[in-house]
């Protein structure tokens, strides 16, 4: 048998406004582990999709041990042994896991008399893999990581050869990612062939045998991971040398901007999620806020932008007392909200880009006289940041949805830096996006510090906490836990803040 | 006090409901098949208007029933056709398209009855389908009349609604139904025609909202007016909902109008009663959806798709 289970060579795929692949190269051996690494809206997602049917490419060819073979639609896919877990899973919620996996796989007049056969059968697999999957259950009512069992499940049960994983570990928490990365080897080693599409390093350096670079639709280099480094694999990635420690000068703050005092907020059970949370933030100062997701960040930020209900003895922005009155109209104040769910709160996903950069701003001039919407003023604004800002997007039409979520990102980052803010409320600003991005959005902030802004940030990640902060606020179970100076020697003592401990001062 | 008469008209009702049902039932239990599959057709009331007139024609002048119901499934796929090819191929908004079938149905069917029947001069009754009685059940006293004395287009549906749930759950295309309706895109992923499946489920649902226009003027009234359907149409998709997209769901919804609807039949004739005869026939229809808003206790949730064209 061939050696080379896969061949792509020079597929090329547009959307409109978009090359999505532009002549791509791709060779995986058999019985490896092969990532796929690239920033998002590298075209990753697309190759895949084509060779697993989705789309249609516009030139290249596909060779599929060592055969010419064209793939048309996933049926074709399936038949070949090639499988396929999809980024946003493709399930069914509301039937069975195993009218799942057997959907699609019959003629239309087949009457489903042998479920108990094909229940064993799952059953078998899934014990086989040590994958925990019961037949009977609904879909809708599995947590995420099940779900994604249920995919791969699905991938073998069909059987699957050659499985691809799109970012399956986005969705996942560091430990059920660990088990992930774990059981691929597993499978692996049994033979099967992996294609695991990410874009995080680690996970590349700790699961890959070899690992092909994407970058603006185009492979940049095949590399056999041992031979390589993070560093290596960032700097073919982003195309540059990313700057992997931010650049921060010595903050200079000045008067406080932004101030509140014993601040409550009951989330949606009734639970009291912030209880009596008072800090201040000052000019030319960004105030990081670190903590385990759940412990009424959410709720605070949420509260803060004035997005739902909350006591407070006193808020103060620009020294004028805030009043509950005031909160429809904090964006006129000189506040500006970088949210945390980008596409439940921070975009409206079927508008244009350029719909998104005036959402807050569309009824006020210029963009809007006598009522009328001025579309060149519009556009051309929305042009001069989607060129600032260097975000990847056909043209400013596009819908927002099409970007990728570092792009989306920064256009939310975009809209409400461009109003240049008094005071920031930046909520978790690179979760789900790529290094360059990352970096991007993090010196934005940085930027933004060093012309004047208060910034609260509030994030999970203790990495970005650390990299932007002039001082740390430490949350757990909706109360301030203390402060700590930036300073990395203290992370362990951060840690134990988080999990609960109070400061404790050597 | 005598109790006879309230058992008689009792007896009257009842036996009444289940005919009274059965053209909603036959229109719902199709148009489960296409929100299953996640399209929306509110032209059902010109679907079973063309299927009516169809059927109406075709048994009167060829003098067979049969015919008759066969040219109205007939009908009810190329209703199916042209209602899929616009909101699935060219994936116009279904609830226009759906609208536009209404205003065309009853258009059509108006303007060839008068050309070809209402100034004609004929006699225009036809013999619809007969009861056919049960033996030794339908001697039964009160039940039998209930029960037991219909004809062969009201039994029917004693077959098709297990007959659809059948399809719907222990089938492959049943499968392949309910999963383009709630997630396409994962149905494709797996190799399913999601336009084509849709085409089907679209045509099934026609087709027996077509057989129920025809039930009207071969089973039930005997002849063909403007309008028969009278918004059963639009009742049939009420049914839909309140019966959770279930047949079983459906029937009960149904025969709950027809219980109604045959008592409001009842109240006209008496003659006596002072009630302007406008409420008596809104009376089916509102109090189906008291009463069903009432026991739908946990809401079913509609399709997700439902409405969307794909790709
Ligand atoms: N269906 C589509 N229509 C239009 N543009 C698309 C579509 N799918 C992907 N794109 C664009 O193609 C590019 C590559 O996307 P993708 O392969 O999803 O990136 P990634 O490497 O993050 O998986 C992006 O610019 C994206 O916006
Ligand atoms: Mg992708």
């Amino acid at each position: 048998m061939e050696d080379i289970i896969i061949r792509m060579v020079n597929i090329v795929k547009s959307f409109p406004g978009v090359q999505a692949n532009r002549g791509v190269n791709l060779e995986v051996r058999r019985g490896e582990i092969h990532c796929l690494l690239g920033e998002n809206g590298a075209g990753k997602t697309v190759l895949m999709s084509i060779l697993y049917g989705l789309y249609k490419p516009d030139a290249g060819e596909i060779y599929y041990n060592g055969e010419k073979v064209e793939i048309r639609n996933p049926k074709d896919a399936i038949n070949r042994r090639i499988g396929m877990v999809h980024q946003h899973f493709m399930l069914v919620p509301t039937i069975t896991v195993a009218e799942n996996i057997i959907l699609g796989q019959y003629p239309s007049w087949k009457v489903l008399n042998d479920m108990p056969a094909v229940y064993e059968k799952i059953e078998k697999l899934s014990k086989d893999f040590d994958l925990d999957v019961d037949p009977s259950a609904l879909v809708q009512d599995l947590s995420v990581g099940e779900q994604q069992r249920v995919e791969i499940l699905k991938a073998l049960y069909h059987g699957a050869d050659l499985l691809i994983l799109d970012e399956p570990t986005a969705v996942l928490t560091p430990q059920e990612s660990e088990h992930l990365l774990g059981f691929l080897r597993q499978l692996a080693d049994r033979g099967l062939t992996i294609v695991f599409i990410t874009h995080k390093l680690e996970e590349v350096m700790q699961v890959s045998d070899r690992v092909t670079i994407l970058r603006d639709g185009k492979a940049i280099a095949t590399l056999n991971t041992k031979d390589t480094n993070p560093r290596e694999l960032a700097r073919l990635m982003v195309g540059r040398d990313v700057l992997m420690d931010l650049k921060k000068k010595e903050g200079q703050p000045g008067n406080v901007v932004f101030s509140v005092r014993n601040l409550r907020v009951t989330d949606e059970r009734g639970l009291l999620a912030v209880k009596g949370v008072s800090l201040e933030v000052r000019e030319r100062e960004i105030v990081g806020i670190a903590g385990v997701s759940g412990n009424g960040q959410s709720e605070l930020a949420l509260a803060l932008a004035g997005l739902i209900d909350c006591e407070f003895d006193e808020i103060t922005l620009n020294s004028t007392p805030i009043t509950k009155k005031d909160f429809a109209r904090l964006n006129h104040m000189g506040m500006a909200h970088i949210p945390e769910d980008r596409q439940k709160m921070g975009l409206i996903l079927p508008f244009s880009v350029s719909e998104n950069f005036i959402a807050e701003t569309y009824r006020d001039e210029p963009f809007s006289k006598r009522g009328f919407l001025q579309f060149r003023t519009i556009n051309d604004y929305s042009k001069s940041l989607v060129e600032k800002f260097s975000i990847r997007c056909g043209d400013v039409e596009e819908e927002i949805a099409n970007l990728s979520g570092g792009n989306q990102q920064k256009v939310v980052v975009a809209r409400e830096l461009d109003r240049r803010p008094k005071f920031l409320l930046v909520n978790q600003p690179t979760r789900g996006i790529d290094i360059g991005a990352t970096e991007f959005v993090r010196q934005q902030i940085l930027a933004e510090r060093d012309a004047g802004a208060a910034i609260l940030l509030i994030s999970t990640d203790l990495e970005e906490i650390f990299a932007l902060s002039d001082r740390i606020l430490v949350m757990f179970e909706g109360k301030i836990m203390g402060e700590v100076p930036p300073d990395y020697s203290l992370i362990e003592q951060v840690g134990l803040m988080m999990a609960g401990k109070s400061a404790v001062h050597a | 006090m005598d109790l006879l008469p309230v058992v008689i008209f009792l007896q009257s009702i009842l036996a009444a409901t289940w005919r009274m049902a059965t053209p909603i039932l036959y229109a719902a239990v199709g148009e489960i098949f296409s929100e299953r599959a996640g399209v929306l057709n509110i032209g059902l009331e010109g679907v079973m208007l063309i299927g009516a007139f169809a059927g109406y024609s075709v048994a009167y002048e060829s003098g067979n029933l049969i015919l008759g119901l066969l040219a109205a499934i007939a009908s009810g796929i190329l209703s199916g056709l042209i209602f899929s090819f616009f909101t699935i191929t060219v994936k116009a908004n279904q609830i226009v398209v759906g609208a536009a079938y209404n205003m065309i149905g009853m258009g059509i069917t108006g303007v060839l009855y008068r050309v070809f029947y209402a100034e004609s001069g004929r006699a225009l009754s036809l013999k619809t389908f007969a009861p056919i009685e049960i033996p030794f059940l339908s001697q039964i006293p009160f039940l039998g009349e209930v029960l037991f004395k219909h004809n062969i287009m009201v039994y029917a549906t004693l077959l098709l609604v297990p007959l659809a749930t059948f399809v719907l759950y222990k089938t492959a295309f049943g499968l392949s139904i309910r999963s383009v309706g709630e997630h396409p895109k994962a149905a494709d992923t797996v190799g399913i025609n999601v336009n084509r499946t849709r085409y089907f489920a679209v045509i099934i649902a026609t087709t027996l909202a077509a057989i129920g226009g025809a039930f009207l003027v071969l089973a039930y009234a005997d002849q063909f007016v403007e309008g028969i359907v009278t918004g059963r149409g639009f009742i049939a998709l009420a049914v839909v909902v309140f019966g959770g997209w279930s047949p079983w769901g459906a029937m009960g919804a149904s025969l709950l109008f027809g219980i109604f609807y045959a008592l409001q039949l009842r109240l006209q004739a008496m003659g006596n009663i002072m009630i302007p005869y406008q409420f008596l026939q809104a009376l089916p229809y509102v109090v189906t959806v008291l009463v069903l808003i009432g026991l739908t206790k946990r809401r079913v949730q509609a399709p997700k798709a439902l409405g969307v064209p794909y790709k």
